[in-house]
């Protein structure tokens, strides 16, 4: 297995030196660096454009089998060039501006759009010494840097000149905001644990057992965040077609309808590789090279994904607000005063017979707080009759105004 | 310390312009490859289908504000926490503590607000 681990080092080095001997010597050595610099720019750029093409397809496979269908079958072997026909497809559809676009805004969203997703991939560590750079606030940099999504968002619904667009980017706005801060607060546990920011030193502190053990309650906070702000179901309700058609896209077409729907994925990929490098311990692993483990990982917690978005029917609007501020962000509060309490009583590492404690603990907490939901309540009404009946059916549902 | 700083983030500044380059060349490419015939229809802002009605300037509801502004509190506590995860268990007890109190403090206002019916969704 020796050659598997060496085979990208020893290419590397055997390019360089092909570099090298084929560049005449008048050329100075900066131009080989900036070819292998500009070499590891192409493959950070391209990665999330070939995974996410990995992904749709599995997307679609796996719900079909959730679904007790087949999926995509017909283009190429079991359907495996559907996604490259996709990319085609949407290459060659015709680009509609319409009528009253704010045209300057509507075209720079979707870049906004992508670009930050783009630099995650930059930071996230890939293996040991593998990684583009090594930013000291890591992880405060990925949150920081997708947060700017929520600008492309509203940016492109109120360029869009549509109502429904418009509505929809408030939602999105009104939900990623919310999801925000029980995301940022869950972090903190980890970044408690193990006193740094930097990722890569995030994954060398989970090198003998992964920090999801010791981070039970702070792993559900952040992956039910992280669905929230991904527009994954069951909180893709700014996507709510039979409401607002498409939300903030409702009035993209062609590529840049195609750079939305590419963000989305590429985002889901990347904070699935911050999840593993979070909690389930990064690139370690035995046996394969560390960025075949993170790819194993990334494409396990995507699986989670699909599940989740087969299982669970979208939520209402109330009820993801709600969610938010009345449950997540209690319990990422508590999750932190406990992690802070641990790691202050035991200041030579946590003791390993704490990992079924902290898991009672978790569970406890959510059962308590799950009360302070009270969804049945909110959804049981008394169905009136007579005049009250028509009085309220005739009332326009949330007041008029979205 | 200083040159690696600037190193590190001339990579971040490099995945930047790459990212802009790599949508721009994917909107050139739609500009070569995807037809283009213009009419009237084609233009009208899309509402399921039907010509368009009233403005396009909805009125919001003021509770998207109410979020925005606690939004905003919480967002900054998350701001001072982060520095403080990472010196605490260096800097004595003193330090822990105040922070004890800041979240005590951030938490009830979030209590206040949850009492008063700011987080119902209405």
């Amino acid at each position: 297995m020796d050659w598997f681990y060496e085979l990208w080092p020893k290419l590397g080095e055997a390019f360089r030196g092909w570099l090298e001997s084929a560049l005449p010597d008048s050329i100075e050595g900066w131009v080989i660096y900036l070819v292998l610099g500009l070499l590891s720019m192409l493959v950070i750029v391209n990665l999330p454009i070939v995974g996410v093409m990995a992904m749709i397809y599995m997307e679609r496979r796996l719900l079909g089998r959730f679904q007790n269908r087949l999926g995509p079958n017909r283009v190429g072997p079991f359907g495996i060039l559907q996604p490259v026909a996709d990319a085609i497809k949407i290459m060659t559809k015709e680009d509609i501006v319409p009528n009253g676009v704010d045209r300057i805004v509507f075209n720079i969203a979707p870049i906004v759009m992508l670009t930050p997703i783009l630099l995650m991939f930059a930071v996230i560590p890939y293996g040991g010494d593998t990684f583009l750079t090594n930013l000291n606030v890591g992880i405060l940099f990925i949150v920081a840097i997708t947060a700017v999504d929520t600008i492309a968002i509203f940016m492109a619904g109120w360029s869009s000149n549509n109502k429904y667009a418009l509505f929809g980017a408030m939602r999105a706005v009104a939900q990623l905001v919310s999801y925000e801060i029980p995301l940022l607060i869950a972090i903190l546990g980890v970044v408690v644990i193990t006193g740094t920011m930097n990722l890569n030193e995030i994954v060398a502190h989970q090198s003998s057992l992964p920090l999801i053990l010791f981070q039970p309650l702070g792993f559900v906070i952040f992956f039910v965040a992280i669905s929230a702000e991904l527009n994954r179901s069951p909180f893709d309700l700014l996507e709510a077609d039979s409401e607002i058609i498409a939300g903030f896209h409702t009035e993209y077409s062609g590529m840049k309808f195609g750079m939305f729907q590419l963000a989305e994925f590429a985002a889901l990929m990347g904070y699935s590789a911050v999840i593993a490098t979070l909690y389930l311990s990064g690139w370690e692993g035995p046996g394969l090279p560390g960025y075949l483990w993170l790819f194993v990982k990334v494409f396990f917690i995507f699986g989670i994904f699909v599940w989740t978005r087969a299982t669970l029917p979208r939520l209402r609007i109330d009820q993801v607000m709600a969610l938010a501020w009345k449950f997540l962000l209690p319990l990422s509060f508590l999750n932190v005063a406990i992690t802070a309490v641990e790691v202050v009583v035991w200041e030579n590492g946590l003791p390993e017979w704490l990992i079924p404690v902290n898991i009672v603990i978790g569970a406890g907490l959510v059962a308590i707080m799950h009360r302070g939901l009270n969804f049945q309540g909110q959804t049981r009404q008394v169905v009136p009759s007579g005049p009250e009946r028509l009085a309220a059916i005739n009332r326009p549902v949330g007041g008029g105004t979205e | 310390m200083p040159e690696q700083y600037s190193l590190e983030y001339t990579a971040v500044l490099i995945i930047t312009i790459a990212g802009i380059g790599m949508v721009l060349a994917a909107f050139f490419a739609s500009m070569i490859l995807a037809p283009r015939s213009k009419s009237e229809a084609k233009q009208i802002p899309y509402e399921c289908g039907i010509p368009p009605t009233g403005q396009f300037w909805a009125q919001l509801h003021l509770r998207y504000y109410i979020f925005a502004i606690l939004f905003l509190i919480f967002d900054i506590e998350a701001i001072f926490l982060f520095p403080w995860a990472i010196i605490f268990r260096s800097s004595g007890a003193v330090i822990f503590y105040e922070m004890v109190l800041f979240i005590a403090i951030l938490f009830f206002g979030l209590v206040y607000s949850w009492k008063k019916g700011a987080l119902r969704w209405r």
